[in-house]
């Protein structure tokens, strides 16, 4: 999906940045800071986000650990991602940022947990 | 009865951040937190989205991470907390009572820090008409539901209001597998924060309706869909604009109001704009020895922000417990809210404690290049110009001691904005 132009997220002022083609190379208007003109350009090229999720988790004090890609991985690999970690169930105890799944999808990304999960019943009283 | 220095109720952000810092100021360490859920850390373990501690820690961290400094924090200075325990009842004399699994708890303290956090606002907030069907929830119900009790709570939905709640769990569904129709917002504008619009709706294509609002609940025994209708300037439906969405589940993301029923029994005086406590520059509420952060006090946008709060409130709740005759009443003068300004927090600086603050606040309207000024006696203090000022972000302008030492105690301080 390309598209030639993107809104800035950096700050409250929302930019809205366009990308031009001036012959071969690119043009860019619209935006506020150099801040800006740098996330857009990575934007237009390559959008990337934090994947967060939960997965399974087996005998532990609750369900569901939540998950996140230690770094952003390229935006259109985020479905692709999701139904793995759907597909994986893990055993408690899990520590946080206990490495889930390594370099998912070859995004150079490592799936980490978010929250300490204990053995289920060993907290209470 | 057990007596502790200060109790915390709540062990949310504001809570675990209140208590530390009352914890440091103490000699003899007698704190407790009070928290009626399972796990410490409030709704922050909901929360699993980035976008936490970018602020207070200089990184981006999720809910439960954030949450998880401060927890582990608390564990290893050995803070006493309790869980699922459910404080019902507090008096004059300050003294709480509370109910767990082990039955009736009657603790005695010196100083109380309320960290109750909010509730959401419902569909019978908003009067939208219609059956009651299974399928509605509040949006952060939703949130628990999806993202710790791992429930699937529907195929199609549409989300209704679209503050930034709203267009984090359109993002969350839609990871989810479940189609959102549309994001449907009564106002010409979000409150939501934009990187929200451009993340959570932008990036899946999802419509945001403004200037919308849903007319009718359609359904039976589970929602079959919803009508929404185009609304004027006066937020009334205009006629024949109706059209209908088939859907099986609607979010309500309508707001949250600060939780203070406790705070009512206690006889604390609440703010009819923030709907928390009127506070002073200590966090102190009009009960002497009982103060408020967070959620409780105002409706927050970061958690950065509360975390801040919190701690002058802890550091001065234990202050109280030691010298309680500084914070008598009538030694304050008001900070007041004037044009342009909806709500100020805090309301009112004491006298005794003329220290560097942070006010917060927020504006009533959208507005571009304006100028914040605050004044005193006639005299303009602070002038700060600001390019972009949105009723979704609170502001905070820093009070400095060479402000302070200008100031004539006889007179309100006056916070006002000025377009350019």
């Amino acid at each position: 999906m390309q598209k030639n132009k993107v809104t800035c997220i950096l700050c409250p002022r929302g930019c809205t940045i366009e990308k031009k083609a001036q012959g071969d190379t690119f043009e860019f208007t619209g935006f506020g800071c150099k801040r800006g003109m740098k996330w857009a350009k990575e934007e237009f090229t390559n959008p990337k986000r934090i994947l967060t999720t939960t997965v399974h988790v087996k005998n532990g004090e609750i369900d569901f650990v939540p998950v996140r890609t230690n770094i952003p991985i390229p935006k259109e690999k985020i479905f692709e991602a999701i139904s793995i970690l759907k597909g994986i169930e893990v055993l408690a105890p899990v520590e946080i940022g206990s490495v889930i799944v390594k370099n998912i999808l070859d995004t150079g990304a490592d799936v980490v947990a978010t929250r300490r999960v204990g053995k289920k019943d060993s907290s209470d009283d | 009865m057990e007596k502790y220095k200060v109790v915390v109720i709540g062990g949310g952000p504001a809570g675990l951040a209140a208590a530390l810092e009352s914890f440091k100021s103490l000699d003899d360490k007698k704190v407790l937190i009070i928290e009626r859920d399972k796990f410490l850390g409030g709704i922050l373990n909901q929360c699993i989205h980035p976008g936490f501690g970018l602020h207070y820690f200089k990184e981006e961290l999720t809910g439960p991470e954030y949450a998880h400094r401060f927890i582990e924090q608390v564990i290893e200075s050995q803070i006493e907390y309790l869980t699922e325990t459910h404080v019902i009842d507090i008096t004059p004399e300050k003294e709480i009572v509370a109910v767990n699994k082990k039955g009736l708890k009657r603790i005695k303290t010196d100083a109380i820090v309320f960290a109750m956090g909010c509730r959401e606002r419902t569909r019978g907030a908003i009067m939208t008409p219609g059956t009651r069907p299974a399928g509605i929830f509040t949006a952060g119900q939703a949130q628990r539901f999806i993202n710790i009790e791992g429930y699937r709570i529907g195929k199609k939905a549409v989300i209704v209001g679209s503050g930034d709640i709203g267009l984090i769990m359109a993002r969350r569904l839609t990871l989810e597998g479940i189609e959102v129709k549309a994001v449907v917002e009564i106002m010409p504008y979000s409150t939501g924060l934009r990187r929200n619009i451009v993340q959570c709706l932008d990036d899946f294509g999802i419509p945001l309706l403004l200037s919308h609002k849903v007319v009718k609940i359609h359904g039976k025994y589970r929602v079959e869909g919803v009508t929404i209708a185009k609304v004027d300037s006066q937020l009334q439906e205009i006629p024949s604009t109706e059209r209908f969405i088939e859907c099986d589940t609607v979010l309500f993301s309508v707001g949250l109001i600060p939780e203070n029923e406790l705070s009512k029994k206690a006889g604390v005086v609440l703010d009819s704009k923030t709907g928390g406590p009127v506070v002073d520059n200590t966090f102190s509420t009009s009960q002497k020895g009982i103060f408020a952060c967070g959620n409780v006090l105002h409706v927050h946008d970061l958690v950065d922000n509360v975390t801040k709060e919190a701690q002058t409130a802890g550091r001065y709740a234990a202050i109280y417990s030691q010298y309680s005759e500084l914070f008598e009443n009538n030694i304050h003068i008001n900070i007041v809210a004037k044009e342009g300004i909806r709500y100020v927090v805090p309301q009112k600086l004491n006298k005794n404690f003329v220290q560097p603050f942070v006010l917060r606040f927020r504006v009533d309207n959208f507005y571009k290049d304006a100028v914040v000024t605050i004044s005193n006696a006639g005299k303009i203090l602070i002038e700060i110009k600001k390019s972009i000022l949105t009723p979704g972000e609170m502001e905070g302008i820093e009070i400095s001691q060479k402000i302070l030492s200008q100031l004539e105690f006889s007179n309100d301080i006056v916070v006002s904005l000025q377009n350019i």
